[in-house]
């Protein structure tokens, strides 16, 4: 039966938190006194994208997209929207750019200049349903390969493709799979890389999550081409959402013989199966991550040998990343040309990035590979909130580096970024402003790697842990001159003398602040003040004349250091605050200040 | 700490079916670990043993293991688990401010668990709900968007 309209509602991991299976539920319950349920249908889907506005509902056939709804908005929406056919005027998302309201969704400026490839299916279908998936075209590419193609055409088409590897390393994809090819072990293995550790990523989560058949397919594509029977998802086990649809999804397609034996009558047998990580960010790097599979600690070893000569149980493995395989099968069903013409000469396709941070739409997005930073942040993203300023913007992670304002109209693609003396890492990509010190954040992704550093070679181990000494210190207000150029050597060192992509690029965020802010790092250390305001011992937090006198702080403040009356200007007491900022936070009119030149004459008295 | 370890027969019997059934695959001991994890909230010396004596692993190989990785804990955790996501988009957003006020509250550090075996505090890497920056949990509840005040109120709550 046909429904005349069809709810959908996000179920990613960040509309779920903030309540979209309650809101189902009370479609649900609200539909059905109304007597309407048979008339429409509810899907829950994978993640729209735009996460700021979630919980996102978005009504079909007119595609209008409703932001923040909550439960008690329900009732509403099913009396005026599916009853009466009027839209719920108040619900209906404003564009975060112009502010304007939109009709529907197609409007919105988020997904103007966005490309959805990897992204095809995530909020149009229901990951559950594999039947929805078919309707998609899904399985069709496997089809196409197991019944028209040889292993080796199909090799050829990956390579003609130009599909690199998206996690991070860029590496060709079509050659990837020449290499496992090549051996005549009978026993070989294909890896889903799904240990998506990265601070502030979330795209493999989101395809997982909304559309993990997609995933399934290119395995299996993948599994023919290089003549494996047997797959591994090593998803990370902190998205259990994740690894509930994959399981689910699984368990479908082999209902459907579209993973098992002889899959589409071609005599291929192939099958999947999910392992999980245990929480250490190194087994995102493929021998580690085989190592955990096969029950050890999670540590890399030398390469060569390749995965693709000795991988999982000393058998030759192809290794790809959840985003690679999710461009795979269309790769099939458009063709290698159609693929190659997106994108740029060296990087074909597009690329998803998990937009985080200080932007106003925080969420992912798709464009294609030559996109500028610019665009991405300013267009899509909707630019700074709070009327700050751009300061900086850090891509590839624990692994990548610091972007600032003079680059950002670079085209967007391996090369360029590693050029910048970033990388693209698996594309999260964090958004700071002039409240951000770029010293802490520096010292923040370095904590992230000492912690994550499995310790099995030197440089890593103690290298990165001396920097982080010399980082704390700079940030407590005792760092000297001399400490930079230590920090610099140092960084050199451990990037050219580790095992692994781990160490080989833990000291890019450091490296690459000092570059770009150096002036930044001189201030701690000679003038030992923090520009930002963010280390504590570096910065005084003063009230401006701005202040209107709401009291607002003085409420937030945790020790008691702030006193005034009602419509008075009010004072921070200096002995007392511990510069947590916290005032800063409540203040509506920005009238506290932490920049050195409000609070210099302040404190000097 | 606080709380002892149950290790009951119901307990035990579930974590032999699970060895039963991941014995018959290949590499059975990461997909084990998890599952004791699960069944006892952590993995002590104890069950490390008759892990080891199952698997025919050594205790010194999955001790290595379980210290390795930092979803395996040997000791139990509080009843309610506190994390503080410290991914980079809620860093930046001014997670530790919100981290610095439950240890403040609690008199605890990241990582440690009450003396009454109530709370454990932790640090968290990302959740991927970066939409809702700065975020924190509370056993399977994700609140976001927070701040030192809320962090505050769902505490009190909690009490």
């Amino acid at each position: 039966m046909l429904e005349r309209m069809q709810i959908l509602m996000c179920g990613g991991t960040g509309c779920l938190s903030s309540h979209s299976k309650e809101i189902r539920t009370e479609f649900d319950k609200a539909l059905s006194e109304m007597g309407l349920r048979d008339e429409v249908q509810l899907v829950m889907t994978g993640c729209f994208g735009l996460c700021e506005k979630g919980p996102v509902v978005i009504v079909y056939p007119d595609e209008t997209f409703y932001s923040h709804v909550t439960v008690a908005d329900i009732h509403e929406i099913c009396e005026e929207h599916v009853l009466k056919g009027r839209p719920v005027e108040r619900l209906i998302v404003k564009d975060p750019v112009d502010k304007q309201k939109v009709k529907n969704f197609g409007e919105l400026k988020f997904y103007a200049k966005q490309k959805r490839i990897a992204l095809r299916n995530c909020g149009n279908i229901n990951p559950l349903d594999i039947n929805e998936y078919i309707a998609k075209d899904g399985y069709l590419a496997l089809g196409k390969c197991l019944t028209e193609l040889k292993p080796l055409e199909v090799i050829d088409w990956m390579k003609r493709s130009g599909l690199r590897g998206r996690g991070g390393g860029g590496f060709p994809t079509g050659q990837k799979w020449e290499f496992a090819s090549k051996s005549n072990d009978p026993v070989k293995y294909v890896i889903c890389n799904a240990d998506e550790g990265d601070p502030g990523a979330f795209m493999d989560r989101a395809v997982l999550e909304g559309d993990p058949h997609s995933v399934l397919e290119a395995m299996a594509i993948c599994g023919y081409a290089i003549g494996a029977h047997q797959g591994y998802i090593y998803c990370r086990a902190e998205y259990p959402v994740a690894v509930e649809r994959l399981n689910h999804a699984i368990g479908q397609a082999r209902e459907y013989s579209l993973l098992g034996k002889n899959i589409f009558n071609s005599g291929f047998d192939f099958d999947i199966e999910v392992r999980l990580g245990a929480g250490a960010f190194v087994c995102g790097e493929e021998t580690a991550l085989m190592a955990s599979i096969e029950g050890f600690r999670g540590m890399p070893r030398l390469k060569p040998p390749f995965p693709a000569v000795k991988g999982l149980w000393g058998h030759p493995t192809n290794v790809n990343n959840v985003e690679t395989f999710a461009n795979v099968p269309v790769v099939y069903l458009k063709g290698p040309d159609w693929f190659k013409a997106i994108g740029t000469a060296k990087s074909s396709g597009t690329k998803v990035f998990a937009l985080g941070g200080k932007i106003a739409n925080t969420g992912l997005l798709e464009v294609p590979m030559g996109t500028t930073l610019r665009e991405v942040i300013f267009d899509i993203g909707g630019g700074i909130p709070n009327k700050r300023k751009f300061k900086a913007v850090q891509t590839g992670g624990p692994s990548g580096g610091c972007i600032t304002e003079k680059s950002l109209d670079t085209p967007i693609d391996f090369d360029n970024l590693i050029a910048l003396g970033s990388m693209m890492g698996s594309g999260g990509m964090i958004v700071m402003d002039e409240d951000n010190c770029m010293v802490d954040v520096a010292r923040f992704y370095l904590d992230f790697t000492v912690d994550e550093s499995c310790g099995k070679c030197t440089p890593c181990r103690e290298g990165t842990r001396r920097m982080l000494d010399i980082l704390n210190k700079i940030c407590r207000g005792d760092g000297t001159l001399e400490d930079l150029d230590t920090l610099e050597s140092l960084g050199n060192m451990v990037k050219d003398t580790s095992l692994c992509g781990l160490g080989q690029t833990a000291p890019n965020p450091v490296l690459s602040t000092l570059k770009h802010f150096r002036e930044e790092y001189v201030a701690h250390v000679v003038d030992k003040i923090c520009p930002a305001g963010v280390c504590p011992n570096l910065t005084n937090f003063v009230i401006t004349d701005k202040c209107i006198g709401c009291t607002k702080c003085m409420k937030n403040c945790p020790v008691g250091a702030i006193s005034g009356t009602v419509k008075q200007k009010h004072k921070i007491d200096l002995d007392k605050c511990i510069r947590c900022g916290a005032c800063k936070k409540a203040c509506p009119v920005n009238a506290i200040s932490s920049k050195p030149e409000d609070w210099r004459a302040i404190v000097r008295g | 700490m606080g709380t002892k370890v149950l290790i009951t027969k119901e307990r035990l019997a579930k974590l032999y079916a699970a060895m039963e059934r991941n014995k018959l695959k290949p590499g059975p001991l990461m997909p084990t670990l998890q599952e004791a994890q699960s069944i006892f909230g952590c993995v002590p010396i104890e069950i490390q043993k008759i892990i080891g004596k199952e698997l025919h692993e050594s205790v010194a190989k999955i001790n290595g293991v379980v210290t390795f990785y930092s979803m395996f804990s040997i000791e139990p955790k509080g009843e309610n688990i506190i994390s503080v996501c410290l991914g980079t988009a809620c860093y930046v957003r001014g997670s530790q401010g919100v981290l610095d006020a439950f240890a403040d509250d609690l008199k605890l550090k990241a990582g440690e668990t009450s003396a009454d075996g109530k709370f454990t505090l932790q640090a968290t890497r990302c959740i991927g709900a970066c939409g809702l920056a700065p975020t924190f949990t509370v056993n399977e509840t994700v609140y976001g968007n927070t701040t030192v005040q809320k962090a505050r109120e769902v505490l009190a709550g909690i009490r």
